[in-house]
């Protein structure tokens, strides 16, 4: 089958050059994000723990509020991303693969 | 035939429970309600048997073995993957954490679920439309294939038996631990258990396995969280307060922070525990763990082998985010668990049982479903126990799955044979490697019975971080690379992973030991106070040792000597003959009793590294500073790939590239599910 395709061409095809520009912007974005908010949680608990002692809703202080938003961030990155892959990368590349006539 | 193989394993297993149940003396569950722990282990067994029975009906084929026939549905994946995912360590070991040292335990949880983010964002889908069955066949697909497969065969049998070993002998420890089972005898069942699933149902009966031991996990999980939060009327500031005042936590706490605790007021102590620096104290190490973490788990053989078992790309996503939904509730629910275990079971009494916290969940469970006494508190522990058992039997199924497809598809057919196996002879080279495996880990297990396997976890996810990943990032996304740059990246990646690490702190050194136990026995001498003086040396002396380092010196008052505990006992035996108080002198007895079994353990030490300087590296101290090598074995590990690729040539990792590019973005020609 590998031979019957001319994957050059397809690579070539300025639709796939879309989808390919849109995508590794948009992750490596939140690639990025994600990981620097991840890294502040040991950095700011081992260089700013007066920060995190800070108490804000009864004992609940800071640090443990800003540990609980690491879940909320990791599952909002997860949402966003598939969100936008559902949408728009599925259906870019379902066009690209119908025209391709493979689909 | 079929009939005769399925009633051998069981009908052993059966002789080693019951024998193991006669042998038991010690463990967290009481003696007369082993019988309840044994019926919830014989119902979970029985259901696990069960489905590995469908399964094996249903593997006919390579890809049904290695892949369950790609026909594992998104939701079903993501269940899976947190089933795999979930070992003990995490399951008991987080819970354990939070209630001995409080928020520093929460905060080690985190990585494990960002983890995912990783997953989800570059390796899930790619590897899902051009890989086939095994971490080999994605490295394969532009690189020299035989090159790359051997390559992969090694690192997956690598990480995967670090993994494997601690998974054995943590699951072995924790058997005894939880229901007084020999040692020997539950790693054998562990592993008698595994091979029947894997040997028989392949992935199909491995997922399966997974997906079960995920739903029981998180229903013990809910439950607990139910039953101990429901006592401050679920409310946050309500329950954190409830820890806060908890005269148990604040005895932890100035246990844990020693002479800084003398001038803080027990709302300050229990107010501490809340807060960081309890347990995780050198962030750089903090740094590489979680690099290792965020990065390994991206690269571990097992995980990825998982994204093959779903039809399409898209699936492979929703098992992503279904897996993070469940493994992050999981742990968010562990904060609970570890807070509630620590005000209703307490720390000393966890640490009792076990030093490095694993009881502390399954002691929870005892304690709200009423107590040691009580038979559904037994009931309770019983059920925790057994999902401790399944969880420890589905991760070594995973690991043994991949380590066996490892030597069976990419060294066997894809090295060995040149692609060139029948169907039939793939999967019987798929089940003799399961078999050669299986009985490597019970080998292992048992051969390093004793040892402190603790490390090697984290040693798996950094040797994965440093040598799987950037190979499979790489191959994936820069169009430069090529076999020479994976091939040396993976070797020195992993290399010095593993390198680092017997340089490091987690080694014995014998020095270290010796001092510690005469520091014990004969206590220290008055000390004059101390100046502050910063540490020298610069960044580079966190990570390895120089004669040109100084560490930072905190002021000091002067300290006076401290007795050891000969002299505390020859103290306490003194006056013990004066003691007519009948309680009085039981405490004195029991104190007695305890210092005894310090000194006991301190000679031992004494003796076993008698006329020993130096580590099994013949180093007298670490030579490297930090527990986990990740800071420096990831970067290393993606330059020397970069390096190798920018400076040799090879057409066939070029001319690939189109292909591959275009095909793990559209998903044009990737594996298909397998219709039954």
């Amino acid at each position: 089958m590998t031979t019957t395709i001319n994957w050059a061409a397809i690579d070539n095809d300025p639709r796939f050059q879309a989808l390919h520009k849109r995508k590794t912007s948009f992750l490596w974005g939140l690639m990025i994000f994600s990981l620097i908010y991840y890294f502040l949680l040991p950095i700011g608990a081992a260089y700013f723990p007066d920060l995190f002692k800070i108490k804000v809703w009864g004992p609940m202080n800071f640090g443990i509020l800003f540990a609980l938003s690491e879940f909320v961030v990791a599952w909002t990155i997860a949402f966003i991303y598939t969100r936008r892959a559902n949408r728009d990368f599925d259906a870019m590349s379902a066009e690209i693969v119908r025209d391709s006539n493979l689909g | 035939m079929k009939k005769s193989l399925w009633m051998g394993p069981s009908a052993l297993l059966f002789m080693l429970t019951s024998q193991a149940a006669l042998a038991a003396d010690a463990g967290a569950v009481a003696p007369q309600y082993k019988w309840l722990t044994f019926a919830v282990f014989g119902a979970i067994i029985a259901m696990t048997m069960f489905v590995t029975y469908r399964a094996a009906k249903q593997t006919h084929s390579a890809t049904d073995f290695y892949a369950a026939g790609r026909s594992v549905s998104g939701i079903q994946n993501g269940w899976a993957i947190a089933g795999d995912y979930l070992s003990a360590a995490s399951f008991l070991g987080i819970a354990g954490l939070i209630s001995l040292y409080g928020y520093d335990g929460f905060m080690y949880s985190v990585g494990w679920l960002v983890a995912y983010i990783t997953v989800l964002l570059i390796i899930a889908e790619p590897c899902r439309n051009i890989g086939k069955y095994t971490l080999g066949d994605i490295l394969a697909f532009r690189n020299n294939p035989k090159a790359a497969k051997i390559v992969a065969a090694i690192s997956t049998v690598t990480v995967s038996t670090f993994y494997l070993t601690a998974q054995m002998v943590g699951g072995g420890v924790l058997v005894k631990t939880l229901i007084g089972i020999e040692y020997e005898v539950s790693v054998i069942v562990v592993g008698i258990l595994m091979l029947t699933y894997v040997v028989f149902g392949g992935m199909k009966a491995t997922t399966w396995v997974q997906i079960i031991k995920a739903i029981l996990l998180v229903t013990a999980s809910i439950l607990l969280v139910l039953l101990t939060w429901g006592q401050y009327g679920f409310s946050l500031p309500g329950f954190l307060q409830a820890a806060v005042d908890n005269p148990d936590i604040q005895k932890q706490v100035a246990k844990l922070i020693g002479d800084a605790a003398t001038n803080m007021t027990p709302a300050e102590l229990g107010q501490r525990f809340l807060e960081p620096g309890l347990y995780l104290k050198n962030p750089i190490d903090q740094i590489s763990l979680g690099l290792a973490l965020v990065l390994g788990t991206a690269g571990m053989p097992h995980i990825l082998m998982r994204f093959f078992t779903v039809p399409t790309a898209q699936d492979a996503r929703k098992s992503v985010i279904w897996a993070m939904a469940i493994i992050g509730g999981f742990y968010v629910l562990t904060l609970f668990l570890g807070l509630g275990a620590a005000m209703n079971v307490t720390a000393a009494k966890i640490s009792a049982f076990d030093p490095g916290g694993n009881m502390a969940a399954p002691l929870l469970a005892q304690y709200v479903g009423g107590g040691a006494d009580s038979m559904l508190g037994n009931l309770f522990l019983a059920f925790v126990a057994a999902v401790a058992f399944a969880t420890i039997v589905a991760v070594v199924a995973g690991l043994v799955l991949a380590s066996a497809s490892a030597m069976s598809h990419d060294l066997y057919v894809g090295v060995f044979r040149g692609e060139s196996a029948s169907s039939q002879e793939q999967i019987t080279a798929a089940r003799v490697a399961t078999g050669i495996v299986g009985a490597l880990a019970i080998y292992v297990g048992i051969a390093a019975k004793g040892q402190n396997v603790a490390h090697l976890v984290a040693l798996a996810f950094a040797v994965a971080a440093s040598s799987n990943l950037p190979a499979v990032f790489l191959t994936l996304y820069w169009k430069k690379t090529n076999t020479w740059g994976i091939v040396a990246g993976m070797l020195v990646g992993a290399g010095t992973a593993i390198l680092l690490v017997l340089l490091s702190p987690n080694m014995t050194y014998p020095l270290a030991k010796v001092a510690d136990a005469k520091k014990v026995l004969d206590g220290t001498p008055a000390a004059a106070a101390v100046e502050a003086s910063p540490a020298q040396g610069g960044f580079m002396c966190e990570l390895f040792a120089s004669a040109n380092c100084k560490k930072a010196v905190k002021a000091a008052a002067e300290a006076p000597a401290k007795p050891g505990a000969r002299e505390k006992l020859a103290k306490a035996e003194g006056e013990l003959a004066t003691i007519t108080d009948e309680t009085a002198k039981a405490a004195k007895e029991k104190e007695i009793a305890g210092l005894k079994t310090t000194i006991s353990k301190a000679e031992a030490d004494l003796k076993k590294f008698e006329g020993q300087t130096v580590s099994m590296m013949g180093l007298e101290k670490p030579w490297f500073q930090l527990k986990n090598p990740g800071l420096i074995s990831i970067p290393l590990g993606f330059l020397v790939t970069i390096l190798l690729s920018l400076i040799t040539r090879d057409r066939r990792s070029e001319e690939m590239w189109d292909e591959l590019y275009v095909r793990q973005n559209t998903g044009i020609g990737a594996e298909a599910a397998h219709a039954h």
